[in-house]
């Protein structure tokens, strides 16, 4: 999964200009979305909201089930839903059927493009592009798992660094 | 099919990161930071990732074209390497024969990459090489000189290991430099505190702990009473400035009425937070960093705020520190040899300079020069003619003030030649466009990076040119081949590699791991010790400006009190943003998409009281200067300022997607090229504020 650290998050838009470049996809066309939000400055120090929105990866996706072509696949080893580009038609059904609307239309091939989750790149050893080329770090390409671990670990030892502090 | 990685040199941008492109079937097909580099570990930022996008882009000079009709028609001849080069060759064997050579300008985007270039203006017998620092960030560069004896190149803020950092005019996370933006992050999830000082939030504002917004042009009031607290309360680092710091006497005597009830006046930031953060910062010191941004650079004070942000620097003892100012290391400083310089191979020029920087302006040797005095020179022909300009990737009709007079003086050029990758709206005055290959496109002399811990660097090239471009060292070779320079004409990278690689120890497989020869493992904060002293006359850090005041120049002034502007006027601010690199990249098929104009902050009550609405167009004017621009209110801004983002406002029909969108800020100004601050160096803004109206 692709995880966002809204702390380091500048909301630069680097992430979806690199996703561009590798999908190669025109400008108007943007499979990766960050979004940042300011909410009403009654803090004295204003602050910005960012959340990253590729593609959920659904377990039982609805854009593959309204794909009349089978150009919309999950792969079975790693759940990453992705187009063939060679089945797609062009149709949109995808589009209007993803709650999200994550699949783009790409007018300039008449084809939808969406997030891969850059499987290409990861089985070459590689992260997503958005998360290889982000400004200030802020994204990361990490399993589940590792990353609940991640978050437990860092909890348990600021508690304990905490106690430790406080006894001294 | 097999993908190479190439290791290069961004060029989106001056910053110029260290990158790794993805390489396919000569295709340069992903780019992103250098992994191998430790200090953005593979992060980029969104100009550098819209590179490709600039490659594969058709709206660049993609061939060399000598001027068919009158300058600035935009009707050119195309003509081949050969003929251009043999032209330029001969109008510039004429400014030689004229006067050996001094009339010649070379105005150069600066960087680490220009040794070469700097050679070929020496070799032709001209002082006049500048680069984009004479105008930029001029103020900043004499504001260190008159200070520490070097300019502020060579400090470094440690944002890492800063305990307190003040951005001041220093919108980093969105005009971002990749590694001190990472580098500050870093230092603030480790517990380092950010205070931001700007006319509006800005991101960077979004990150901070304190968040001051200042009234617009009242910084040095706000710095002043920092001082003051400093040295009121004894909080300043009293060893540091026995030892290193002159004529403290004077500064005391100098901010003794500048209090912080006197700066709240002022700024409008409450007296008992700018006492807080006096405090805080004591309590941090030496690990404070304070910045002062190239957004002040058009305030009058421009000069006297950089002066004193460095001082309360000097006085937290913070220069050289660790998690402080630090100060570049230069292979000299690590044990090693520099790089052999090229400019060595031709001999030095004893002219003087046209911009009157080592004759007039004793106290800016050292400094960046003085691009605006150089172009002055071409329009009155004092200190002595300047006939011929080359404008190597640089813009000075769109980024200094003023376009028309600068368009006056340009006018004034028998000659006029842009080395360019992008079109510029000098360029399309131009008697000759030499078109140069993207910088994914070419290689570059090696270059040399100061910092805590130096390195060299090499940009390869990652693709080969799609149009009929050139490197910089092939072109200036191919001129140097023609004016007798035979010294300067290379015929292959490898061989200019090798001759600045002499007597170094380094050897060009050392950068085959990652394109970088870092020179040492450690970074280096031990630079100011024993026996060491600054290069100023006193050897320490001068308050008071020997040379400065030789000319009769304060460099500690009063501060004077800014009137609020009338009611419907506002100071004009600008500034950068994260999308663009000035006019640079507004015609980017990407960027110019993600931000494809600029607009006006503006304060929404401000706004109400004069009837405008978001997103109307409104009229901006200043003297007989006017433009119209797109409003967007916000509470967010200073209700006595605007701000927009510079480098738009583009008029040239060959940018389609940039032409005419937008409004350019220098547009708004008429300062000339002869008015310009005397102790600062750099063209600053008229104390006269905009009037907004509805259209």
């Amino acid at each position: 999964m692709i995880k966002l650290d809204p702390l380091r998050c500048i909301g630069c838009g680097a992430c979806e200009v690199q996703c561009q470049v590798k999908t190669r996809t025109p400008a108007a066309v943007r499979p990766a979305l960050v979004l940042t939000a300011w909410p009403p400055a009654e803090d004295p120090v204003p602050r910005m909201t960012a959340a990253f929105r590729p593609c959920f990866h659904c377990e039982s996706p609805w854009c593959v089930a309204a794909c009349p072509t089978g150009a919309m696949v999950k792969r079975a080893e790693d759940g990453l839903v992705h187009v063939v580009r060679t089945l797609c038609v062009g149709c949109r059904a995808c589009v209007g059927a993803c709650p999200w609307k994550v699949p783009q239309w790409d007018e300039s091939t008449g084809r939808v493009v969406k997030c891969d989750g850059c499987f290409e790149r990861v089985t070459r050893g590689l992260a997503p592009a958005c998360v290889a080329g982000c400004t200030t770090r802020a994204l990361s390409h990490c399993r589940p798992n590792e990353n609940v671990r991640h978050v437990r670990l860092m909890y348990a030892k600021s508690i304990l660094t905490e106690s430790d502090s406080g006894s001294r | 099919m097999a993908v190479k990685t190439v290791y290069s040199v961004c060029g989106m941008c001056p910053v110029r990161c260290p990158i790794e492109a993805e390489v396919q079937d000569g295709r340069c097909r992903f780019v992103q930071g250098n992994r191998r580099e430790p200090s953005i570990r593979g992060a980029l930022c969104t100009r550098g990732a819209a590179g490709i996008a600039f490659l594969e882009d058709d709206e660049r000079p993609q061939f060399p074209m000598l001027r068919a009709g009158s300058r600035g028609e935009g009707r050119w001849q195309r003509i081949s390497w050969d003929q251009a080069l043999a032209t330029a060759a001969e109008r510039l064997r004429a400014v030689r024969a004229a006067d050996g050579g001094r009339g010649l300008l070379w105005l150069d985007a600066g960087g680490p990459f220009g040794d070469l270039r700097r050679a070929f203006v020496r070799g032709l017998g001209s002082p006049n090489f500048l680069t984009a620092d004479s105008h930029r960030t001029v103020h900043r560069a004499h504001a260190a000189l008159s200070l520490f004896g070097f300019t502020d190149e060579r400090l470094v803020p440690d944002f890492r290991n800063a305990r307190a950092t003040v951005l001041q005019g220093r919108n980093l996370f969105e005009n971002v430099d990749v590694a001190q933006a990472n580098a500050l992050l870093d230092g603030l999830q480790g517990g380092g505190r950010l205070t931001v000082v700007d006319v509006r939030a800005t991101v960077t504002a979004t990150k901070a702990e304190r968040f001051f917004m200042i009234r617009p042009a009242t910084d040095y009031a706000l710095n002043l009473a920092v001082i003051h607290t400093l040295l009121a309360q004894g909080l300043h680092d009293a060893a540091f400035a026995e030892r290193w710091i002159a004529d403290l006497d004077e500064l005391r005597l100098l901010v003794a009425p500048y209090t912080p009830a006197f700066a709240e006046a002022e700024t409008g930031i409450p007296a008992e937070r700018i006492t807080a953060l006096a405090a805080d910062l004591a309590q941090a010191a030496p690990r404070v960093v304070w910045y002062p941004g190239p957004q002040l650079s058009r305030q009058a004070e421009a000069f006297l705020v950089c002066r004193s942000a460095f001082i309360i620097n000097a006085l937290l003892g913070t220069i050289a520190a660790k998690g402080g100012l630090a100060l570049a290391a230069r292979p000299e400083d690590v044990g090693e040899a520099p790089l052999h310089a090229l400019v060595d191979l031709v001999p030095p020029v004893d002219a003087p300079r046209a911009d009157g920087v080592g004759v007039r302006f004793p106290e800016f040797v050292g400094g960046p020069g003085l691009l605006h005095a150089a172009l002055h020179a071409v329009r009155t022909r004092d200190p002595y003619p300047v006939s011929a300009l080359i404008a190597y990737e640089q813009d000075p009709l769109a980024e200094l003030p003023n376009p028309p007079a600068v368009k006056d003086a340009l006018a004034g050029l028998d000659f006029l030649m842009c080395v360019t990758s992008v079109w510029s709206e000098t360029a399309w005055q131009a008697d000759l466009v030499l078109p140069l290959s993207a910088y994914l496109e070419r290689e570059s002399v090696l270059g040399q990076r100061d910092g805590v811990t130096p390195a060299f660097l090499l940009r390869r090239r990652c693709a080969e040119p799609r149009f009929d471009t050139r490197a910089d060292w092939e072109i200036v070779s191919g001129l140097a081949a023609r004016l007798e320079l035979p010294q300067l004409a290379f015929t292959r990278a490898e061989d200019i590699w090798a001759c600045q690689l002499t007597g170094t120890g380094v050897r060009l497989k050392d950068f085959e791991r990652s394109g970088i020869a870092a020179l040492t493992g450690q970074p280096r904060y031990d630079l100011l010790r024993e026996g060491v002293t600054f290069p100023t006359d006193s050897g320490k850090i001068e308050l008071v400006n020997s040379r400065w005041r030789h000319q009769g120049l304060p460099s500690l002034a009063p501060y004077a009190r800014k009137a609020a502007p009338p009611e419907g006027a506002f100071r004009l601010t600008t500034g950068g943003c994260g999308m663009h690199s000035g006019g640079r990249t507004v015609n980017n098929p990407l960027l110019h998409r993600r931000m494809p104009e600029n607009v006006l902050w503006m304060n929404a009550t401000a706004a109400a009281g004069l009837g405008i609405a978001d997103g109307e167009t409104v009229t901006v004017r200043r003297g007989d200067r006017s433009g119209r621009i797109r409003v967007k209110l916000t509470e967010h801004i200073h209700p006595e300022a605007v701000f927009v983002v510079d480098g738009f406002g583009r008029t040239l029909p060959v940018e389609s997607r940039a032409c005419g969108r937008g409004l350019s800020p220098e547009a708004l100004t008429s300062v000339g090229l002869g008015e310009w601050d005397r102790s600062g160096g750099g063209q600053v803004q008229p104390d006269e504020p905009v009037r907004v109206t509805r259209d």
